[in-house]
């Protein structure tokens, strides 16, 4: 039967046991060099794409956005001197690689008006890993879903030390024009105990 | 036949081939203790097989992912099934994976001269965790989404290029139709393709070395063909029973699309990563790191040394004892995450949140189904502008600064603080009668008694204004036919369809009642008590009786969504509050698709499926 044939009597292992030709090192390396160069040009065409999101700068927003980057978030009348913090979207143009959303939410901010002063806005982001932190209004804090981070709603420090939050809620700049309630929004680094701004 | 094969194996060699594969000495005989390794292989070819003809189905953009995998789970017929056995088989995998990694380590198969072959196990181990974290994304519903959003998120703990690293992974600065493509490409091409290298290897590198027998005197030898393979049929059998089981009874769920807008509260990782996200609790502030990655990446470090701390004596002890440990933390922490969300005292708010996904996921269906369907703007525009859904939180944050809803802010949460009305049930008969009856009282007028506008206290400008003083005169000496009248009269003009039909003959007594202020046209003061005293009103275009001085809102339409946008937008119009007014007007607020939505919230106009279950 063919198959109870020696496995090493083939044509296949006839050619590897007869003695090797002699190698020579240019045609060797020659061998290398094309080889790489062959597989460097689409490798190259590949990374060089994959890497664009590093390179690529932002589409300036035109979605409403002053000269200074501000939105318009909210107007100030619906807020209560020394109330709790409330929940505002915070609408602009958004860019999703090919499309583009007109006036869409791209973020959230908290915004709290001390009884007298600037109201402040906070990103509702956790510096932590980035889930969105609920106001508690029973514990006067905030809270994060997430890993139980917690923080105060008069600075957005951290009020529970166990917090694994390395910082206290972002807050961002404010400005107040005509009754409303304009926000710088920017999200910063999780994990870093000071703010990097996300560029 | 054998001519046949006699050929093809002259040119192939292929008996050869078969025989070295299947006539695999066993010492010590076929065991089960064998079948992991098999069930693995069987899982990856299912996930395989599945994963293409969910390709066929499947598009990965912001727009489409989730609508794509709606249609295969709901509309394809046996999309279901499909779709459930990829969920689950990945799910087994992961089990599996456990298992045979534990059964190798116990029978010390680990050891010289298999250390390379253990390596690349746990090579395949990463790939296969890969698969499954990029998995979770795809279907892109709030679940997948934000927990892959906090998962992609702590890789940017790593030391100098973690946040490069991210936005390579993220393929931009926000999550998006970059993160979909490349987190598939990933998931349907790159990771299987090595998995596909790394299991070939692993496997030669197995047959180079023979199977470890356990015991090798436990039984005669065996051969792995026929013995070992029924065994390995049979665990199997086993495995896609099991997964059979969880998609006919259990289901892959689908959650409500993905929306960057919309924070999900309950956003965890795949159960068998939850260890890890209880793990990230114990470290606070810039420690995160050492939860996230040094310690994970430490005890990975320890399993892939175990070749060599098995030369030590007691190394193989060690390593037992190691696996154990490990196993029994793993545990822990797994029940101790559960423990926390469902039992612990924030459980409710987690509850409270994965309620929540649920209804918007069985509303988006409803919406779909009973709706016009999935337009270009993809499921989240579905949701978004549905009053139902995004109604509540529009009144939580516009409107709860001073009103209630049925005693809370809209969304369910606490409102104490109220300084205007009860909007709850707005223009319903009830609603309309209490305030006929008693424009002061708690539901009404009566809370503006603590609030101020422009920094002036309204005091007593309503809760004992015109209207609570006629009510405090009147309201007694009516009937209770003339005040359903009245009320029944008022709710015919605001055009509701949810409120059941309008009794017509009721609807014209209570026009009497509105103009002559009685149905008893001698009833004694009937005419200072009609509500045309204050009230203008005009139907089909024609002014009702002889306008008086009527400082009071004009009614004409009242509660339809023109007239409701009218006195949102002008409350302080003369044909509204007037000079009394006290609510800030509601223009520039929100967008124009806000107030909309707001309007129709308020009046409950929203798709509502009848007998459904
Ligand atoms: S993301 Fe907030 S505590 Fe982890």
């Amino acid at each position: 039967m063919e198959h109870d044939k020696k496995p090493d009597s083939g044509p296949v292992q006839d050619f590897l046991n007869a003695e090797e030709p002699r190698r020579d090192f240019f045609t060797q390396a020659a061998a290398v060099v094309t080889g790489a160069a062959l597989g460097v040009v689409p490798l190259f065409a590949g990374l060089a794409v994959f890497t664009d999101p590093l390179r690529k700068r932002e589409r300036k927003s035109e979605g409403g956005a002053d000269a200074d980057g501000f939105l318009k978030v909210a107007p100030l009348d619906g807020l209560l001197k020394g109330g709790e913090p409330r929940r505002y979207e915070v609408i602009d143009d958004r860019t999703d690689a090919w499309n583009l959303f007109p006036r869409e939410a791209v973020g959230a901010v908290y915004l709290v008006r001390p009884v007298d002063g600037l109201v402040k806005a906070f990103n509702v982001k956790c510096p932590h890993a980035g889930c969105s932190v609920d106001f508690k209004a029973e514990n006067a804090c905030f809270q994060c879903p997430c890993h139980d981070s917690s923080f105060k709603p008069n600075d957005g420090l951290i009020a529970n030390p166990n917090s694994p939050s390395p910082r206290g809620l972002d807050e961002l700049e404010v400005k107040e024009v005509d009754g409303m309630v304009w926000v710088k929004y920017q999200e910063f680094q999780p994990g870093t105990s000071h703010k990097v701004p996300e560029a | 036949m054998n001519t046949f094969l006699n050929w093809l194996d002259n040119r192939t060699g292929i008996r050869a081939t078969v025989h070295e594969a299947l006539f695999e000495r066993i010492p010590g005989g076929a065991r089960w203790r064998y079948v992991w390794g098999s069930t693995l292989v069987f899982a990856f070819s299912v996930q395989v097989i599945t994963g293409l003809f969910l390709w066929m189905a499947y598009s990965p953009s912001s727009l489409t992912a989730w609508e794509s995998v709606y249609f295969i789970t709901y509309d394809m017929q046996f999309g279901w099934l499909l779709r459930g056995l990829h969920h689950f088989m990945a799910q087994a995998m992961v089990v599996l994976l456990a298992i045979h990694l534990m059964q190798v380590i116990i029978d010390g198969a680990y050891k010289a001269p298999r250390e390379v072959n253990f390596w690349l196990g746990l090579i395949l181990m990463q790939i296969v965790l890969g698969l499954s974290l990029t998995g979770y994304l795809l279907p892109w519903d709030q679940k997948g989404f934000w927990a892959t959003n906090v998962a992609t998120k702590l890789m940017t703990l790593v030391p100098v290029v973690g946040t490069k690293l991210q936005r390579l992974v993220v393929g931009g600065p926000t999550y998006g139709h970059h993160t979909l493509t490349r987190f598939f490409a990933m998931h349907a091409g790159v990771l299987p393709g090595l998995l596909i290298a790394f299991l070939a290897l692993h496997i030669a590198v197995f047959r180079r070395h023979g199977i470890k027998a356990a015991d090798p005197l436990h039984k005669k030898d065996a051969m792995f063909w026929p013995d070992q393979v029924l065994k390995d049929a049979v665990a199997c059998l086993g495995v896609l029973l099991v997964v059979l089981l969880l998609t006919i009874f259990v289901g892959a769920e689908l959650g409500a699309p993905a929306d960057p807008s919309q924070a999900y509260a309950a956003a965890r990782p795949e159960w068998y990563f939850l260890f890890l996200f209880q793990f990230l609790k114990y470290f606070p502030g810039e420690t995160e790191i050492w939860g996230a990655l040094i310690i994970p990446g430490i005890m990975f470090g320890v399993l892939a040394l175990m070749p060599f701390l098995a030369k030590w004596k007691l190394g193989h002890r060690f390593n037992i004892a190691y696996m154990v440990i490990v196993l029994c933390g793993i545990g822990y922490l797994t029940a101790q995450a559960w423990h926390e969300d469902n039992r612990g005292p924030k459980s409710a708010d987690y509850h409270r949140a994965v309620a929540d996904a649920q209804t918007r996921a069985e509303r988006v269906r409803e919406l779909i189904e009973y709706g016009e369907g999935i337009s270009e703007k993809g499921g989240r525009a579905l949701l978004r502008s549905d009053p139902k859904t995004a109604g509540p939180d529009l009144f939580k944050r516009n409107c709860a600064v001073c009103h209630s809803f049925d005693g809370h802010d809209g969304t369910g949460g606490p409102q104490e603080k109220a300084t205007a009305s009860d909007l709850g049930g707005f223009g319903s008969r009830d609603w309309l009668k209490g305030f006929v009856v008693e424009p002061g009282g708690p539901k009404y007028f009566g809370p503006t008694a603590n609030g101020s506008f422009n920094g002036k206290p309204i005091a007593d400008t309503f809760s004992n204004g015109a209207m609570a003083r006629w009510a405090k005169e009147h309201a007694g000496k009516m009937s209770s036919e003339e005040i359903a009248a009245v009320v029944e009269f008022l709710l015919s003009q605001g055009d509701r369809t949810d409120l059941g039909p309008v009794d017509a003959d009721l609807a014209a007594k209570g026009r009497e009642v509105f103009e002559l202020g009685s149905l008893d046209a001698n009833a004694e003061g009937a005419e200072s008590r009609a509500c045309l005293q204050c009230h203008e009103m005009v139907i089909d275009g024609a002014p009702l009786g002889t306008q008086g001085l009527a400082p009071g809102p004009d009614l004409s339409r009242y509660g339809s969504e023109a007239w409701l946008r009218d006195f949102l937008l002008n409350p302080d119009a003369p044909h509204n509050y007037g000079d009394r007014n006290a609510m800030p007007s509601y223009k520039d607020r929100m967008t124009e698709a806000e107030f909309n939505i707001l309007l129709k919230w308020l009046r409950r106009q929203w798709l509502e499926v009848k007998g459904k279950k």
